[in-house]
């Protein structure tokens, strides 16, 4: 499905793309990829969804919204799905996800909202909570203080290895 | 002092940028500037730290594997263990949250076996264990914000 140049490809794009005027024949020039393979190889991966969408992306934070947390829910297994999709519908709801359970976490379905303040943030959960019969399942709201280190997913090329100060 | 062209170029194109040739002309095109205009206010945008970048969104589990850890860190030492877990090229979103696992970071490796010689790595490095929480599914992987302006 993903070939050594989609991969490539993708990782000379992932840091984003030139702002210039024919950034896709830059990228190109690196890969020694003509600008004509590189739009329909992006075009390609976008269709198959290897590529989520492909855009400006902003710095929510310096944009007002700072109040930032991940709600966690215990939800029974066979219901996850259905939940999952229920929360996705939610403009305010940036990422939705099942994760597994461990020892000292009970907690299986996760969801991102990130608001302008705290306030909002709470009453979002509360429309959740009795929107999608949520209400009486355990749960918890972890919002974000510090932020140590933010950037998108940069995959790291399959042979370096970065574990020499670890 | 946001102008309308650089709140047009932060809400209206997040997505479906377009593939072709020139990009940003035709962005100016059918926005009725020059190429020029939009150059220099992304320019602008990336220089006030406005946008991290114009790029893709790759979900999880494509080009390598990735997993959400949390740490329960004592306060005293949390910014100095976060520094030395940032430092990983491989751990990316490294935030302190409201809980008693209060460190939450995500790993991404090309390989299975890297991704746990990261976290091994990061427990012999601060002394506290690493809790794996890796992605069983999405319902949602996204992260577009709509901008609203009035109250910005």
């Amino acid at each position: 499905m993903l070939d050594a140049r989609d991969r490539q490809l993708l990782e000379q794009i992932q840091t984003g793309l030139p702002v210039c005027p024919r950034p896709y024949a830059e990228i190109g020039t690196t890969l020694a990829m003509p600008e004509a393979e590189v739009l329909e190889r992006l075009t390609q991966l976008k269709q198959q969804g290897l590529i989520k969408r492909m855009g400006v992306i902003v710095k929510h934070h310096q944009l007002g919204y700072r109040a930032n947390a991940m709600i966690v829910w215990n939800v029974p297994d066979n219901l996850v799905k259905q939940l999952g999709r229920q929360l996705s519908q939610f403009a305010f709801v940036t990422l939705c996800y099942q994760r597994p359970r461990q020892a000292e976490w009970p907690y299986n379905l996760f969801c991102m909202i990130h608001g302008k303040d705290r306030e909002t943030v709470l009453k979002q959960l509360e429309q959740l909570n009795a929107n999608c019969d949520l209400v009486g399942l355990e749960h918890n709201i972890l919002f974000s203080r510090r932020c140590f280190k933010q950037r998108g997913a940069v995959y790291q090329p399959t042979n370096t290895t970065s574990l020499t100060h670890g | 002092m946001l102008t309308p062209l650089h709140k047009s170029l932060l809400n209206d194109f997040q997505r479906d940028f377009p593939l072709s040739s020139r990009p940003y002309q035709d962005i100016a095109n059918a926005l009725g500037v020059s190429e020029n205009d939009v150059l220099s206010a992304l320019t602008e945008l990336s220089e006030n730290h406005l946008i991290s970048r114009i790029g893709p969104i790759i979900p999880p589990n494509q080009l390598g594997v990735s997993t959400l850890v949390a740490m329960a860190i004592p306060e005293p030492q949390l910014q100095a263990i976060a520094d030395k877990i940032s430092a990983y090229p491989e751990v990316n979103h490294n935030y302190e949250r409201e809980h008693t696992f209060n460190l939450w970071f995500v790993v991404i490796a090309s390989n299975a076996e890297h991704l746990q010689a990261v976290l091994d790595a990061i427990e012999l490095e601060t002394g506290y264990k690493t809790m794996s929480l890796p992605l069983l599914d999405d319902f949602f992987i996204d992260l577009g914000f709509k901008m609203d302006f009035h109250n910005a």
